[in-house]
């Protein structure tokens, strides 16, 4: 009774929709083909499967819980809430589980040496863990504002054997540490993988990733129905490319579930300092992809803002922009401060600690809890743990 | 038969290849670009390419970055783009090109793009973020006349060699190695067979050799296995480092256009 037997995307060509594509130079081109040539030959191959699923259970700690929020459910005291624990995943956070589903296909492929971009650095650190468990060669772009605020992560990178390249072009964030990961590709594509973090960028990336990372809705699907005998009513996840909300969303799409991705507005919607891309964005061509994107009338792509270096980013994962036309997922977004206190709130109920990321799922909660009835049931997917934001977060907070 | 093509035909009927400049649109300065723009044709130059800018060049290396930074920095849309092909339009007869990245033809509306594309006068279009597998989606019929150039890179097989000669028009644009924009040469010999190779797999078009020319050298090493050259960082880094005559960089357009006049 999969519900994805309804829903096929992408197509042939990587569009979901009049989304994705591959508007990439040529020089990609080739490597792409390969790239999903092996991925297709690997997702079939008994070996690789088994592979990966070991590598989840003994080296990422899959399954990850599905916790029962009992302090946040008393608090709302409507729907009852339950949290997907992506923060519990080896190196902290969701990422792991694309960086894994990669690392073997690049070994497959052949290559050598791994490229990556990183915003939050959770997917530089990912990457970086990886490369050093496979013993290949790490090289990760992080913008420069990104190095600043994540410095702990930067480390953790360093510590793991990665070279952290600094990025100084545009708006010295994600956007820009992907244009150079491309760049660095597009001149060593014969011995490169780049690992791409999130569902952006030219097909495959949208729908591999998206794969790899589905791991976390085919378990919270098994996890709820052992719990609550059903499907929840809602799901909610933060999106900035939106790697952790389609792989909690995918396999729940067309079963009823109403599926809530959460953008960040930063200092708000009505300011530019923003990055509610699917709120307010329109559709552009942007890092290999057609999708929803920040941009002036110009088409030139906006300087965007979040507090959280992993959603401060002016485009969203294609198959979002998708979801978002045909109505299939309902798109909202909450401001830096809202996140801030989400922060706080899911510290102070339940003793965790969510990364800036997925406090933005939290914080919609004020929201959601209010319409919604005792009998009904929350997942919330905390898609990484608060440690590497503790700086920005004591800032904020003030103590 | 397209104007750019004929044009290329009949200089190479003369043992001679031809010279594409690639400029970015009001770059360095938006005051006497179209000047600059003729001076340059004037210099030596068959033909031009003119870059509209665009926030995330992705193909191209920290030289056209910063051009197309400096440019969007000096307000350059593509409403001023046009005008300046307009003004150098009425000043030669030589192929006029465009240059970018797609995003900023789908926010100005792709027919309102290629309309006034034509009425300034421009003849051909490159879009290096638009590769065949997209050129349906992308380029709808209302783009005849404007001929659509595509680029073949070393990652490039022969079968869609094939492919790219048959939807290009005006020239393909050779890519001689894989990178972004002004990188160097590292492998000659490699890349010299690479260009033979192409050359005699591309029947329907002229093609021109782009990337990884940045002196006279260069172009001298590459015109026996093309029908020209296009040299675009070499010119905005020696623009950057002109006087305000840009007496050096017409001084390297005559270097060039004389390294590949007799082949």
């Amino acid at each position: 009774m999969s519900a994805l037997i309804d829903y096929t995307q992408p197509d042939i060509n990587g569009k979901f929709g009049k989304y994705g594509g591959k508007f990439v130079p040529e020089t990609l081109i080739t490597p792409l083909k390969e790239l999903e040539e092996t991925y297709f030959q690997l997702i079939n191959d008994k070996s690789f499967n088994e592979e990966l699923d070991r590598l989840n259970k003994e080296y990422s700690g899959r399954p990850t819980p599905l916790t029962f929020a009992d302090g946040l459910t008393k608090y709302y005291n409507k729907a009852k809430i339950y949290l997907k624990r992506e923060d519990l995943c080896h190196t902290g956070a969701h990422k792991i589980n694309n960086a894994l589903g990669q690392i073997l296909l690049a070994k497959k492929l052949g290559k050598k040496r791994i490229i990556a971009e990183t915003g939050a650095g959770q997917h530089g650190v990912a990457t970086a863990t990886v490369c050093a468990k496979f013993g290949l060669k790490c090289f990760v772009y992080m913008g420069e504002v990104d190095i600043e605020r994540q410095s702990l992560n930067v480390f953790r990178m360093k510590l793991l054997g990665a070279e952290v390249i600094p990025v100084s072009s545009g708006s010295r964030t994600l956007k820009d540490a992907t244009n150079e990961a491309i760049r660095d590709w597009v001149t060593n594509i014969s011995d490169t993988h780049y690992i791409i973090g999130s569902v952006v960028g030219p097909h495959p990336y949208p729908m591999l990733v998206r794969n790899f990372q589905s791991i976390i809705g085919l378990e919270a699907k098994e996890q709820i129905q052992k719990a609550e005998g059903r499907f929840p009513d809602y799901i909610v996840a933060c999106v900035g490319g939106g790697s952790n909300a389609i792989g909690i969303f995918y396999p729940f799409i067309n079963s009823g579930v109403k599926l809530i991705g959460v953008e960040a507005a930063g200092l708000g919607i009505t300011t530019n300092k923003h990055c509610a891309t699917l709120t307010l964005g329109r559709e552009g061509i942007f890092q290999g992809m057609k999708t929803y994107l920040l941009q002036n009338d110009e088409g030139q792509v906006s300087e965007v803002h979040s507090i959280s270096a992993g959603l401060d980013y002016p485009g969203v994962g294609p198959e979002h922009s998708f979801l978002k036309d045909e109505i299939i997922a309902d798109f909202y977004s909450v401001t830096d401060d809202e996140a801030i206190k989400a922060t706080e709130l899911l510290s102070r109920k339940e003793g965790i600690i969510p990364a800036l990321e997925s406090a933005h799922a939290i914080a919609y909660l004020e929201y959601l809890m209010p319409k919604t009835s005792n009998d009904e049931i929350v997942i919330v997917n905390v898609s990484g743990r608060g440690d590497k934001d503790l700086n920005t977060i004591k800032n904020s907070l003030g103590y | 038969m397209s104007f750019i093509s004929e044009y290329i035909s009949e200089k190479n009927k003369n043992n001679e290849k031809v010279l594409s400049v690639f400029l970015t649109a009001g770059f360095p300065e938006i005051k006497n670009f179209s000047e600059l723009a003729i001076n340059i044709l004037n210099a030596g130059a068959d033909m031009l390419e003119i870059g509209f800018p665009f926030s995330d060049p992705l193909a191209d290396g920290p030289v056209i970055q910063h051009s197309s930074l400096a440019a969007l920095n000096n307000g350059i849309n593509l409403n001023n783009v046009f005008q300046y092909i307009k003004e150098i339009r009425r000043k030669t007869d030589k192929p006029l090109i465009m240059m970018g990245y797609a995003n900023p033809v789908l926010s100005f509306g792709i027919n309102n793009f290629v309309k006034q594309a034509k009425e300034s006068g421009a003849n051909g279009l490159i879009i290096p973020d638009v590769p065949i597998e997209e050129y349906d989606n992308f380029f709808d019929k209302s783009f005849d006349g404007l001929d659509i150039i595509l680029l073949i890179t070393p990652t490039t097989s022969n079968k869609r060699i094939k492919l790219i000669d048959e939807k290009s028009n005006g020239f393909v644009y050779c890519v001689s190695v894989s990178g972004t924009t002004g990188i160097t040469n590292q492998n000659m010999n490699g890349t010299i067979q690479f260009l033979q190779n192409t050359y005699s797999s591309v029947e329907k078009n002229r093609m021109l050799v782009g990337f990884g020319i940045s002196n006279e050298n260069d172009a001298r090493n590459f015109a026996p296995f093309c029908d020209g050259v296009i040299v675009g960082s070499a010119i905005i880094k020696s623009l950057i480092n002109d006087n305000s005559d840009y007496d050096k960089t017409l001084e390297l357009i005559k270097k060039l256009k004389g390294a590949v006049r007799k082949n």
